[in-house]
């Protein structure tokens, strides 16, 4: 039998990069070799209204959707969002949201959601390579420095909430 | 691109570096089109159907958006005569719009291939129902294929072909939303089919003319052929059995096979890739093989209607499963036979109108002016919710004319003059010139106001071009079909044009006044989408450069 999949909710506001950071992450499992799916709902959540977005991976993938309360992580862009969300969250699974951020110090305020996904990366196996690949494919040339260093920030951000909770993986 | 006997068509590259791509269904469709040598990809935008003609017009493809989508399916039933492959594509509400060509080009031998994709929207993430389109393929006689992911939606798009194109019929390819619009492995080049025909005419009255003298003839040839695709789908079609338990047997299809592997790994299954006409000696088969047998399907109940039409003895699900999305929870629950109410959802933010969107200012004005308004489908049907609560109705492309007039003809005079109708440019081409049509010829006794939203794109579904912008889907120049020409050319004599943000109290205003009047007016608030505003210029700076 295949080992279950991982699982990760993406969760934020139309316009905020939820759809970008689920192409970066679903990029990066995918090059890594392993089976992929992404699905999220497109349409009326343009218009500023809850957007979310599963990723699943690992040696197989069925169903492209998190069933609730089997995701290992929720990733939320928006603070507001993380009561709707939370019940996608399985017990003991991890919440990423802003707070681990301190958004003064990105180069560009839209870039917590790259940010975020620098969170993320201390707790998967991808090397880091392949996350700024990822964002150099997914990204428009012009805005790579500031997320890559958004990507940075979030990746050191999370060594701080490690020894905090003491969460591990 | 080169073409190879044995492999079919093969993108110079795609062996070594883009034989393998994560991709979503709508994408895996446009790659099997192009691959494949559609010549004429045709469609209006709907969620979640709109990427498909997006990605084949930037594969290299020729895509075209028609003002709608029985336009759209005529203009591929003429490619498809002249013996090269069409593809139309379109929402599930959409094919309601086409569904008299499509009844029709059922009967016809076609000369080349045409492939209907039907993207329905189960949950209703963006539409105003969950219609199940299946019931399309059996209504029509028109074979019926189902991919569960994208890399079906590849492969079944070409198989689609091959069986249009060796039983010379129309094939419906029936998708959801998630399979449309998740992202999943795919493999290119794994189906290969023959080489298109170049395109030719021969008369054929008998095979193409639909009076009665020849569709009786071609309705018997359209049910010899689908007994024959029948049988053959029994044999050979793209069915999959999955052996293991058999204490439990699952017949399914589309995206509801994937849930079903999740949440039952143990279970037989016997996985359904064409679901019209069905196989039937195979279901029989497989139900036999298995102590319990249970249908599990999104939406109606296709499947376990027809299978036990046939005599095939299986479960369905319970009733409450038909509304909304399945997903692995809902299948456990249906195998469990658990009707107990589901968790609700926490409701997230509702989607707004944008900060600054033009269609803000004329709700505003309706509202303060207490009209009554029949609405459309579009952005600005946004505006039925807080902070406006300006929309009293929304039923289908372009109802927002003729429902007006339908007030306005058995309301109360005092009630009668203050129904506002109300749509957007997009949908105004779509359905609405037919109804401006009605309200110059039937006009009621106290006048109608129509208020076109122009916001020079088709907004909701991602700023598709259409007629009324004058550029064509890939954004060059073309014709441009002008509203108030259109208007005048029909007899109204009092049409407008107006920016509502910008002139705010001069358009409160002219509808006042408009209302108060008792003739026919057309009002265009005309301003372009914020979100597509930068575009537009751009577009309108290339084609500037072009022409000069």
């Amino acid at each position: 039998m295949n080992s279950k999949p991982t699982n990760v909710v993406i969760a934020g506001l139309g316009g905020q990069g939820v759809i970008k950071a689920s192409d970066i992450l679903a990029d990066v499992a995918f090059s890594a070799g392993l089976d992929v799916k992404k699905s999220e709902l497109h349409g009326m959540s343009q218009r500023g209204g809850s957007v979310s977005s599963d990723v699943r991976f690992g040696t197989r993938v069925f169903s492209p959707m998190v069933p609730e309360g089997e995701a290992d992580f929720l990733v939320v862009i928006a603070p507001d969002q993380v009561q709707v969300n939370a019940a996608a969250l399985r017990q003991g699974g991890i919440l990423i949201d802003p707070s681990l951020i301190d958004e003064s110090t990105l180069s560009n305020k839209k870039s917590i959601n790259v940010a975020l996904l620098g969170v993320l990366s201390r707790h998967l196996q991808f090397p880091v390579e392949a996350w700024t690949a990822a964002l150099g494919r997914n990204l428009p040339e012009r805005l790579h420095d500031a997320n890559l260093q958004a990507f940075s920030i979030g990746r050191a951000a999370e060594k701080t909430l490690e020894q905090t909770t003491g969460q591990e993986r | 691109m080169q073409y190879s006997e044995t492999k079919g068509f093969i993108l110079e590259d795609l062996e070594q570096k883009q034989a393998l791509a994560l991709l979503s269904g709508d994408e895996a469709v446009a790659m099997a089109a192009f691959d494949s040598g559609v010549a004429l990809g045709t469609g209006y935008p709907g969620t979640p159907s709109t990427e498909i003609l997006e990605t084949f017009e930037k594969l290299g493809g020729k895509a075209q958006w028609s003002p709608n989508e029985k336009v759209a399916m005529e203009v591929a039933i003429g490619v498809a005569f002249s013996g090269a492959r069409a593809l139309v594509t379109m929402k599930h509400v959409g094919l309601n719009v086409a569904a008299d060509p499509l009844f029709t080009v059922a009967y016809i031998r076609l000369d080349g291939a045409l492939i209907i994709v039907s993207a329905d929207d189960p949950g209703m993430a963006s539409s105003q129902n969950e219609q199940d389109n299946r019931r399309y393929a059996l209504a029509a006689g028109v074979p019926m294929l189902e991919p569960s992911d994208s890399q079906e939606a590849y492969e079944f798009t070409l198989r689609a072909i091959e069986i249009s194109e060796r039983w010379q019929v129309p094939v419906l390819l029936r998708m959801t939303t998630r399979v449309c619009h998740s992202k999943t492995i795919v493999r290119r080049g794994t189906v290969t089919i023959p080489k298109p025909c170049a395109a030719h005419f021969e008369h054929d009255f008998p095979s193409r003319v639909m009076i009665p003298a020849y569709a009786k003839p071609a309705h018997r040839r359209l049910r010899k052929t689908l007994a024959e695709i029948a049988v053959w789908n029994d044999e050979a079609g793209p069915n999959e059995l999955i052996k293991g338990s058999s204490s439990l047997g699952i017949i399914t299809s589309g995206i509801a096979f994937q849930h079903v592997r999740e949440a039952a790994p143990e279970a037989s299954v016997l996985k359904l890739g064409m679901t019209y006409p069905l196989p039937l000696e195979r279901m029989c088969a497989f139900a036999a093989s298995v102590e319990r047998c249970i249908v599990m399907e999104e939406g109606d109940p296709y499947l376990v209607e027809a299978a036990r039409t046939a005599g095939i003895a299986v479960e369905g699900k319970a009733e409450t499963y038909r509304f909304g999305e399945l997903n692995s929870a809902r299948v456990r629950r249906i195998l469990d036979g658990d009707i107990s109410p589901e968790a609700k959802p926490v409701p997230g933010k509702p989607p707004a109108l944008c900060p600054g969107c033009p269609h803000r200012s004329v709700y505003t004005v309706l509202k303060d002016l207490g009209c009554i308004v029949a609405g459309d489908i579009g952005c600005y049907s946004l505006g039925v919710l807080p902070p406006f609560q300006a929309m009293d109705s929304l039923v289908c492309m372009g109802a927002a004319i003729g429902v007006g007039l339908g007030l306005r003809h058995s309301l109360p005079p005092e009630e009668a003059r203050r129904v506002v109708s109300v749509l957007g440019d997009s949908t105004f081409v779509h359905s609405g010139i037919t109804g401006l049509v009605e309200m110059v010829y039937n006009p009621p006794e106290s006048g109608h106001v129509l208020v076109i939203l122009d916001n020079g794109t088709t907004a909701m579904t991602g700023m598709q071009e259409h007629p009324g912008t004058g550029r064509t889907l890939d954004h060059a120049k073309t014709g441009k079909v002008v509203f108030e020409d259109l208007a005048r050319s029909m007899g109204v004599r009092n049409v407008y044009v107006i920016d509502p943000a910008q002139e705010l109290e001069k358009f409160k205003e002219l509808i006042q006044t408009c209302l108060d009047k008792k003739e026919l007016s057309v009002v265009i608030a005309r301003r372009d989408c914020l979100l597509a505003a930068r575009s537009i210029r751009e577009f309108e700076r290339c084609n500037e450069q072009q022409t000069n």
